[in-house]
Parts: structure tokens; C-alpha cells; sequence
């Protein structure tokens, strides 16, 4: 009787540790650290470095006018897309069902702080739908254990932003995310592969901590006409004639063409390649950013 | 003289009639209420099933037409009763005799097929140097004002015409109750826009169309879904979609626009690749339809409206 309720342990233990599931599930709470003045404040125009980014990419971005995301009434709620959601303002809720039958996990759920986004991460083998089927901000995702790591799958994105400055994200891109919880930390590394506008994947990693205490608000969105325009306008800069672009560079005192964005910029070897970088003598803008509500422009 | 590459080029945009369509396979997309999607190897087909029938918009090619029923039997025994054409085009207009005659309310009696006068008049004056189009794929049921509206299968069913736009004889089709709109080639995902102008299209015709279009469009929660959007090509879509298209389009036209007041010429413009950050989003038509012919439609059209 012994050996027969150690083998029934033995083989609990190993098909838990076969399946390896992990629970994400709780109110998580954003970490800012990296990259805050571009998730809080926002980019900076022109700043196009850390992107594997193509002509076709570049150019857009160049041409691209704020403005078009409040003149255009259809632009004003439109949400963040399942990649730049980790990144925006990310208060995270997580929930999951489980199949009673199993008691294994067959889908997680996140709500967002921003635009009420909602996402499925399906974990029942079901299969993506056709690229001809309907495609949306958040995607199609599936996902499977590798050890204590989830790996999600997603595809049928709508076309969005690698950064809120006019670079774009293509629907034919697709969007690898690995899952790790370490104790109260929850970090998420994103690959995005598209075909369209970069030339590199582009990975990118994004923190949260556990809060129990965390309230996530309505967010709410009501489009509405603020701005005259005529009809049909769609702001924009023509090509050679956007003259924010050398800003970001001129601010840092970085080379302009580092700030252009490229794979090859990514690399260490790129600096040997561009003239002589001579920062600034006193820092004046973003110098001790930390978290959203620290990014001041002045903040030294 | 100066015409007939244009008129042949017209004659040639999304003609694979005759091609071998044998191989291709019909998806079949449920969109929502009665209302389904058939991708083939012309332009989408559009299908409302119920109880008073089958409602087929645009008819692909005549060579696919056994292959498009044996999908629409699988969603309603009941005939087809209307049919509507969005524009003259063959891929679009392809099967409508195929699809009449065995497929239609009974003997002696055919399908009605609507469509804008425009196409009619398309059909029956052809060019030339162009084939005869046969009497027996011509619309029926052709109508000359801003738009038509039936009521079928439960659902008002309105038909607006798009003046010259992809051509002079568009119209999309808007079923109200099922919220989803059927645009024909005004709207064509991921291929840059045809402007037919040798059949009366223009692109100033085809903004104002996408934003016609944008007005029925209202999305549903997060931005997705709520009123459906059915290319003539490519995947199911959405307001967003349509968005990102008639952005490119009002971009792309107000470059092409500024090259042509600063005095550039035609192959001056094509060489400064007004369009070249959508170049890897975008593609031609294989054989038919390219990324220069798009700009040269573009330019042609503004320079016209100078005149």
C-alpha cells in the first residue's frame, strides 16, 4: 500500500511538472523603468532608434502628423494594439478559466487600463482562423508551456504602431511574446516579426509587479468633432517637409543619421561608422525619468 | 488613338475570364446575420441567405459559377432571386449568366440583376477592339439615381452609386440589419487602388467613395468589428481597415498633387515614388495592374481635374 501511494505521488509530481503550468492571474501594476518617456509622455519625433526598421518604415513616420489622431474622428479611440498594450499605460488584470474535467488552464484573460482593451490567450490547441478572416487590434492568440515559460502566438493583428510616433505596425506582422513570473514580477519579452516594415525581428521586454490593491478604472471613449477640418483630411507631412525630424537629434546632440533608425544601427559595430558623438554638457530633458510620472521635460 | 492602350489596359484589368480557374478552391466566411463571404479567383463574392432567397453580390467568373453554388447549397436551397453587380469588371461580372439560368427563381424566369446604368451602358457599347459581352450577362435590373433600396430576407438592403470612382458605374451595397457593407473594387486591401479611368474612374471619386463608405461604418467594442466591411479583394475588413486604405490613398494623391504644381512630368512624378512608403505594404495585380499604372491613374485623374 506504501509503494503504491508513493508511485500515485510520484506521478502527480511529474505531471505537474510535465504541464508546468504557472498562474499568471492577479492585478499587476506597470514598471516604467525601461523606456518611460516614450510609454509615458511619449516619443519624441523622429526618434526612430532601437528599430530594425525598412525604408518604407522610415518614410512613413516621416510623414506622419499628430494631428491625425485627433482631427480624424475615426483615430480618436482607436486602442493600442496587443503589442504596444504591454507598453502603454498597462495596468494589467489577468484571469483564467480552467476546464473542470483537467483542471487545466485552457485560457488566460487581460483587461487593460487603456481603451478598455480586452484579450484571449487561447491554450486548448485550437487552431488560428485564416488571414482572410476578420483581423483586430488585439489579435488571435494561442499559446503552449515551454517549462515555466508561456509562449503566445498571435495573429490576425490590425494594422498599429511600433511606437507612437508614426512607426508603423503592418497586419501581416506576428507577435511572439515568452511569459516569465518571478515571484511578484511578471516580465513579458515581445518578438515581432513584419514583413512589411522591419527588416529584424524587433524584441522588445516589458515588466509589471503584483497589486493586489490595484483599481483599474473605466477608461471610456467617445469620439467627437473638437477640430475643424475639411472633409475628409488626413494630416500629414509631404515628403522633405516635416521639419520636427533633426529635433530629437539636435535635443541629445546625437549624429541624425543614428537617429534614423535600421538594423545596422542596432549593432555596437555602428559606432565606429557615424561621426564623433559629442553629448551635450548638461543634461535638460528626460535626465532622471524613472517612472510615468516623473518624465518631465525639465526634470533636472 | 492615343486611347486604345488605355481602353485595352481597361479591358484587361481583372479579365482572367477564361483563365483555369479548375484548381481554385471557394473559402467560404460566415460575416454576421445573413450574410456570408465567398473568396475565389475573382472578386469577393458577397451572399445573403433566408427564407425568400439568395442574394448574390458580384458573380466572379462564369468558369467558378458550379463551384460558388455548391457553397451557397450548403447554406440555402432556395434560389437566387437578386443579383448586383458593383461595377462592370468581369471578375465581378463573370458568372452572372452562369449563375442565372440554372440557379434562378424557375423556368423562365432569371434572377434580377442590378447594377448601375453605367454598367449596362459598359456592357453593351463595347469598344472596338473589345469582345461583345453576351446579352445574357448583362444587369436586368439597372438604375440610374443615387441609390436603390430592397427589402429582403428580413433586412433592408440599399444600394448606393459611387460616382466615378474605381469606375463610373459603382455602387456598394449596404445590408442594414446584418451591418455589413459590400463595396466592390473602391475598396481593395493590401493592392493598390485601380482607377479605371478609360471606364470613367477617378481618384478624387474613389476618396470620396472610402469616406461614403466610412460614414455607414460604426465599430463595435475596442474599436473591432460592428459594421463589416467586404472587399472586392482581399480579407474581411472592418472601419479600421477601410481607415488605413483611405489614408494611404488621400496621402499618396496630395504628393502626386504637389509634384504636379511644381511642374514635374509624368515620368518625373513616377520616378519620385510618391508612393514608396507603401510600396512593401502594396502590391499590383499580377500581369494587370502596377504600382506605375496606379501613380499614372493618379496623375492623369488630378491633371484632368485641372483642365
Amino acid at each position: 500500500m506504501k509503494f503504491v501511494s508513493f508511485f500515485c505521488l510520484l506521478a502527480a509530481l511529474t505531471v505537474a511538472a510535465a504541464n508546468a503550468q504557472v498562474d499568471f492571474t492577479g492585478e499587476w501594476a506597470p514598471l516604467y523603468h525601461e523606456d518611460g518617456p516614450e510609454r509615458g509622455p511619449g516619443p519624441e519625433l523622429g526618434d526612430y532608434t532601437e528599430f530594425p526598421i525598412n525604408d518604407a518604415a522610415r518614410m512613413r513616420a516621416d510623414s506622419y502628423d499628430a494631428d491625425r489622431i485627433s482631427v480624424v474622428q475615426e483615430y480618436q479611440c482607436r486602442p493600442h494594439g496587443a503589442d504596444y498594450a504591454l507598453r502603454g499605460l498597462g495596468q494589467l488584470r489577468i484571469w483564467r478559466d480552467i476546464d473542470p474535467a483537467t483542471q487545466r488552464t485552457t485560457a488566460f484573460h487581460l483587461h487593460f487600463l487603456a481603451w478598455d482593451s480586452e484579450r484571449t490567450i487561447y491554450l486548448d490547441d485550437r487552431p488560428h482562423p485564416p488571414d482572410y478572416a476578420l483581423h483586430t487590434f488585439q489579435g488571435f492568440s494561442t499559446a503552449v508551456w515551454e517549462g515555466n515559460m508561456l509562449t503566445v502566438t498571435t495573429t490576425n493583428l490590425k494594422a498599429n504602431y511600433l511606437r507612437r510616433n508614426g512607426l508603423p505596425r503592418s497586419d501581416k506582422a506576428i507577435l511572439t511574446e515568452h511569459w516569465t513570473k518571478h515571484g511578484d514580477y511578471l516580465t513579458i519579452t515581445t518578438v515581432i516579426e513584419d514583413p512589411v516594415f522591419l527588416t529584424e525581428p524587433l524584441v522588445r521586454s516589458d515588466n509589471w509587479y503584483i497589486d493586489p490593491g490595484q483599481h483599474i478604472g473605466i477608461f471610456g471613449c467617445e469620439y467627437a468633432a473638437e477640430v475643424p477640418k475639411p472633409e475628409g483630411a488626413v494630416p500629414h507631412h509631404l515628403p522633405g517637409a516635416n521639419t520636427n525630424l533633426r529635433e530629437f537629434a539636435n535635443w541629445y546632440g546625437l549624429p541624425f543619421e543614428a537617429t534614423r533608425g535600421g538594423a545596422e544601427t542596432l549593432y555596437p559595430e555602428y559606432r565606429s561608422k557615424i561621426t564623433p558623438y559629442n553629448p551635450p554638457a548638461k543634461c535638460t530633458r528626460y535626465c532622471n525619468c524613472t517612472s510615468l510620472f516623473n518624465c518631465n521635460v525639465d526634470s533636472r | 488613338m492615343k486611347t486604345l492602350p488605355a481602353l485595352l489596359l481597361a479591358a484587361s484589368l481583372y479579365a482572367q475570364s477564361g483563365q483555369n480557374v479548375a484548381g481554385t478552391e471557394v473559402h467560404v466566411l460566415p460575416v454576421q446575420g445573413n450574410v456570408f463571404m465567398l473568396l475565389g479567383a475573382g472578386g469577393n463574392t458577397t451572399l445573403q441567405a433566408g427564407k425568400d432567397g439568395a442574394l448574390v453580390v458580384d458573380t466572379q467568373f462564369a468558369e467558378l459559377a458550379p463551384k460558388i453554388v455548391a457553397e451557397i447549397r450548403k447554406l440555402t436551397e432556395r434560389p437566387i432571386i437578386w443579383m448586383v453587380n458593383t461595377h462592370v469588371h468581369p471578375d465581378h461580372t463573370g458568372g452572372n449568366e452562369a449563375l442565372s439560368k440554372p440557379y434562378g427563381p424557375g423556368p423562365g424566369q432569371t434572377p434580377r440583376i442590378i447594377a448601375h446604368e453605367n454598367v449596362l451602358n459598359r456592357m453593351t457599347q463595347t469598344g472596338p477592339n473589345q469582345p461583345e459581352i453576351p446579352a445574357g450577362m448583362w444587369p436586368n435590373d439597372e438604375y440610374g439615381t443615387a441609390q436603390k433600396d430592397i427589402f429582403f430576407n428580413g433586412e433592408a438592403v440599399v444600394i448606393y452609386h459611387m460616382p466615378r470612382a474605381h469606375t463610373d458605374g459603382d455602387s456598394i451595397v449596404f445590408f442594414r440589419k446584418s451591418d455589413v457593407v459590400s463595396t466592390g473594387d473602391i475598396f481593395t486591401p493590401g493592392t493598390w487602388p485601380v482607377i479605371d479611368l478609360a471606364r470613367g474612374g477617378s481618384v478624387q471619386g474613389t476618396i470620396d467613395a472610402l469616406n461614403a463608405i466610412l460614414k455607414l461604418t460604426v465599430p463595435a467594442r475596442y474599436q473591432d468589428g460592428g459594421t463589416l466591411v467586404i472587399p472586392g479583394h482581399g480579407r474581411l475588413c472592418d472601419e479600421s481597415d477601410v481607415v488605413e486604405y483611405r489614408d494611404m490613398l488621400t496621402i499618396v494623391r496630395d504628393r502626386v498633387q504637389d509634384l504636379i504644381r511644381k511642374g514635374m512630368t509624368l515620368e518625373q512624378v513616377k520616378e519620385a515614388r510618391p508612393a514608396r512608403d507603401y510600396e512593401t505594404e502594396y502590391t499590383g495585380v499580377p500581369g494587370r495592374w502596377t504600382r506605375d499604372q496606379f501613380i499614372e491613374a493618379v496623375f492623369k485623374s488630378l491633371s484632368e481635374a485641372r483642365k
